[in-house]
C-alpha cells in the first residue's frame, strides 16, 4: 500500500466537492464581472479616494481571485483525478472567458457575422487543409521511400526537395508559387496555389516523420520477411508501412493541426478563408477584436474536434492489435 | 564434384565486415536430410555463416550453392530464399498480423497461392507445432515459446527444403526451451535438412549428424556430436566446453 498514491473516495466527498466548486465558480464570476458595481461601492465605502476606486477594486478582485484559486487547488487535492482534471479545465476556461469579457465585445455583431464566417471562412479553411494534408501525405510517403532508395537519382530528388521546402518560409513559398507559376505559363487560381504550396511544404516536413516511422520498425521485421522470399517492395507495403503508420499517427495529427492554422497564410493571395474573412469583416465596422476572437474560437473548436478524431484513430489501432 | 549431390555446398567462403575478417576460408558440404549443429563462442562467425547461406549477409569471396542454385544475383537470391526457411533468435513475428496471417503471408505473396488454400496449409503446420488453438491470436498475446513455434510454422509454410535456425532458443525462458526443441526434434525426424546454430548440447547429441565448432571465423573442429563433446581434439573446443558446462 505504501507504494501507491491512489486513494479510495466515498461518493459523498464528491458531492460535497462539486457543491463547493459551484460556489467557487460563483465567486470568480462576481469578482470579475461584478467588480465595477458592488466591489467599487464597497471599496469606496472604506474611504478610498474616488479617483483610485477603480484601481483598488481591480487589485482586490485579483487578490481574492488568486486566493480562491489557491483554496480550490487545495480542495482539489482531495478528490479523484478525473474530477481534478474536469474542474481545472472549467476554471481555466472560465478565466479565459472572463478575460475576453474585459474587452467589452459586441456579441450581437459577432452573432450576425458568425454564420458567414463559418460557411465561407471555416469551410474554405477546412477544405484547403484537408486537401493539402492528403496531398502532402502522399508526397511525404513517396519522398520518404525515395530517400531510402538504392537509386541515387531518387534519393537526390528527395533530399533536394526536402532541403528546399523546409528551408524557405511558407509565406515566401506561397508568394513565389503564385507569382512564379504564371511565368511558366500556368495561370492558377488562388485556392489551388495555396493548396500546392501547403502540400509541398508539409510534404517535406512529413516525409521526415514517415522516414522516422519506417526506421522505427525493427530490422528483424525486414529480415524475417526477406528470408521468406518477399521482395523489398512487398516487405515495405505489407510489413513495414503498416507498423510505421501506427507509430506516426501522433506526429501526423500534429502536422494536420498545425496546417489548419498555417492555412491562414494563403490569405495573402486572396483566398477567403477564416483569418482573411475575419480581418476584412472586422475592418469594415472597426470591430477587429470581435472578429479576431471569433476566428480564434472557431480555429480552437476545429482543433479540438481534430484532437478527438486523432485519439479515436490511435485507440482503434491500439485495440485492434493488442501490443 | 557435382554440386547437385549436396543440399548446401560452401566453398572457400570469405567475408569481411569493413576490415574485420569474419569468415575465413569456410568449406562446408551438407548432404540432403543431414542435420548440422554449429556452436562456438560469441563473435566466432557462426551466425554470419548461417546468414550467408540465404543471403541475409553478402559474402565477398567463394561460392555458396544451395539446392543446386549458386547464389550470385538477385534472381538466384530469391530462388534460394524460397527454398530455405529461417528461424531467428528474436522470433521476428509480424506484430500486426495474427499467427495464421503470419503463416499465410508468404505462400500467398510469393507462391501466389489462393487465400483459402494457404490457410489450410498454414493450419496444418500450425497444428504440427501444437498451437492450433492460438492460430487467431496476435504475437503479443503469445508466450515466447509459442511465438517461436509460430515462427517455425511460418517458415515451414513455404515448404522449404532446408531449414536454418539461428540460436532459436537463446532468448527464451528456460521452461519454454523444451517445447521449441521438441518441435525441432520432430522436424528433424521428418527428414528435413537442418542447420542449427545452438548451444543446446542435448539437442545436438539427439539429432545432430555433425557438429561444427567455430572460433574466430574458422571451423576449428568438426565431427560426430558424441566424439566432439566427449573427446574434443583441440584445446580451443576443450576450453569452450568447460566454459559452457561450468557456468
Amino acid at each position: 500500500m505504501a507504494f501507491t498514491t491512489r486513494k479510495t473516495y466515498r461518493w459523498q466527498t464528491t458531492i460535497v466537492v462539486v457543491i463547493f466548486l459551484f460556489v467557487l465558480i460563483l465567486c470568480y464570476w462576481f469578482l470579475f464581472i461584478g467588480q465595477q458595481a458592488w466591489l467599487s461601492t464597497w471599496v469606496g465605502a472604506v474611504g478610498v479616494a474616488p479617483d483610485n476606486v477603480a484601481t483598488y477594486a481591480k487589485a482586490v478582485s485579483w487578490l481574492v481571485g488568486i486566493a480562491v484559486f489557491l483554496v480550490s487547488a487545495y480542495v482539489l487535492g482531495k478528490v479523484p483525478k478525473w474530477l481534478q482534471l474536469l474542474v481545472t479545465y472549467l476554471e481555466l476556461l472560465m478565466l479565459l472567458v472572463l478575460f475576453m469579457t474585459t474587452f467589452n465585445i459586441d456579441m450581437d455583431f459577432i452573432l450576425r457575422k458568425l454564420p458567414f464566417l463559418i460557411t465561407q471562412g471555416a469551410f474554405t479553411t477546412l477544405y484547403v487543409t484537408v486537401v493539402s494534408i492528403a496531398l502532402a501525405f502522399c508526397l511525404a510517403l513517396v519522398t520518404a521511400i525515395a530517400r531510402r532508395s538504392s537509386n541515387g537519382v531518387a534519393e537526390g530528388i528527395a533530399t533536394f526537395y526536402i532541403s528546399l521546402f523546409r528551408g524557405l518560409p511558407l509565406l515566401l513559398q506561397i508568394f513565389i508559387l503564385y507569382l512564379g507559376l504564371p511565368q511558366l505559363g500556368f495561370v492558377i487560381k488562388p485556392i489551388p496555389v495555396g493548396i500546392i504550396a501547403l502540400a509541398l511544404c508539409y510534404g517535406a516536413y512529413m516525409s521526415e516523420v514517415i522516414r522516422a516511422g519506417i526506421q522505427a520498425v525493427p530490422l528483424g521485421q525486414w529480415e524475417a520477411a526477406l528470408a521468406l522470399g518477399l521482395q523489398r517492395r512487398q516487405v515495405m507495403r505489407r510489413i513495414v508501412l503498416p507498423q510505421a503508420l501506427k507509430i506516426i499517427i501522433p506526429p501526423v495529427g500534429n502536422h494536420f493541426i498545425s496546417m489548419l492554422k498555417d492555412s491562414s497564410l494563403v490569405s495573402v493571395v486572396g483566398v477567403w478563408e477564416l483569418t482573411y474573412l475575419s480581418s476584412t469583416l472586422g475592418n469594415r465596422d472597426f470591430k477587429n477584436l470581435e472578429m479576431l476572437i471569433t476566428a480564434a474560437g472557431v480555429y480552437w473548436v476545429i482543433t479540438i474536434t481534430l484532437e478527438v478524431v486523432q485519439r479515436r484513430i490511435e485507440h482503434r489501432f491500439d485495440s485492434a492489435r493488442t501490443r | 564434384m557435382n554440386h547437385l549431390e549436396y543440399a548446401i555446398d560452401i566453398r572457400n567462403l570469405n567475408k569481411w565486415f569493413s576490415g574485420l575478417h569474419a569468415l575465413k576460408d569456410i568449406n562446408v558440404q551438407v548432404a540432403e536430410k543431414e542435420k548440422i549443429v554449429i556452436c562456438g563462442p560469441s563473435g566466432s562467425g557462426k551466425s554470419t555463416l548461417i546468414r550467408c547461406i540465404n543471403g541475409m549477409e553478402e559474402h565477398q569471396e567463394g561460392t555458396i550453392t544451395v539446392t543446386g542454385i549458386e547464389l550470385k544475383d538477385m534472381q538466384t537470391l530469391y530462388q534460394i530464399r524460397q527454398n530455405t526457411g529461417m528461424v531467428f533468435q528474436s522470433f521476428n513475428l509480424f506484430p500486426h498480423m495474427t499467427a495464421l496471417e503470419n503463416c499465410t503471408l508468404a505462400p500467398t505473396l510469393v507462391r501466389g497461392m489462393k487465400r483459402k488454400q494457404a490457410e489450410e496449409l498454414a493450419m496444418e503446420y500450425i497444428s504440427r507445432v501444437n498451437i492450433a488453438d492460438q492460430a487467431h491470436k496476435y504475437p503479443a498475446q503469445l508466450s515466447g515459446g509459442q511465438q517461436q513455434r509460430v515462427a517455425i510454422a511460418r517458415a515451414l509454410c513455404m515448404q522449404p527444403r532446408i531449414m536454418l535456425f539461428d540460436e532459436p532458443t537463446s532468448s527464451l525462458d528456460p521452461e519454454m526451451v523444451k517445447e521449441v526443441l521438441d518441435t525441432m526434434v520432430k522436424l528433424a525426424e521428418s527428414g528435413m535438412t537442418m542447420i542449427c546454430v545452438t548451444h543446446e548440447m542435448g539437442f545436438a547429441k539427439q539429432v545432430g549428424d555433425r557438429v561444427l565448432f567455430m572460433d574466430n571465423g574458422s571451423i576449428v573442429e568438426s565431427g560426430k556430436p558424441e566424439q566432439m563433446f566427449d573427446n574434443p581434439r583441440t584445446d580451443r573446443l576443450q576450453l569452450f566446453l568447460s566454459q559452457i558446462l561450468h557456468s
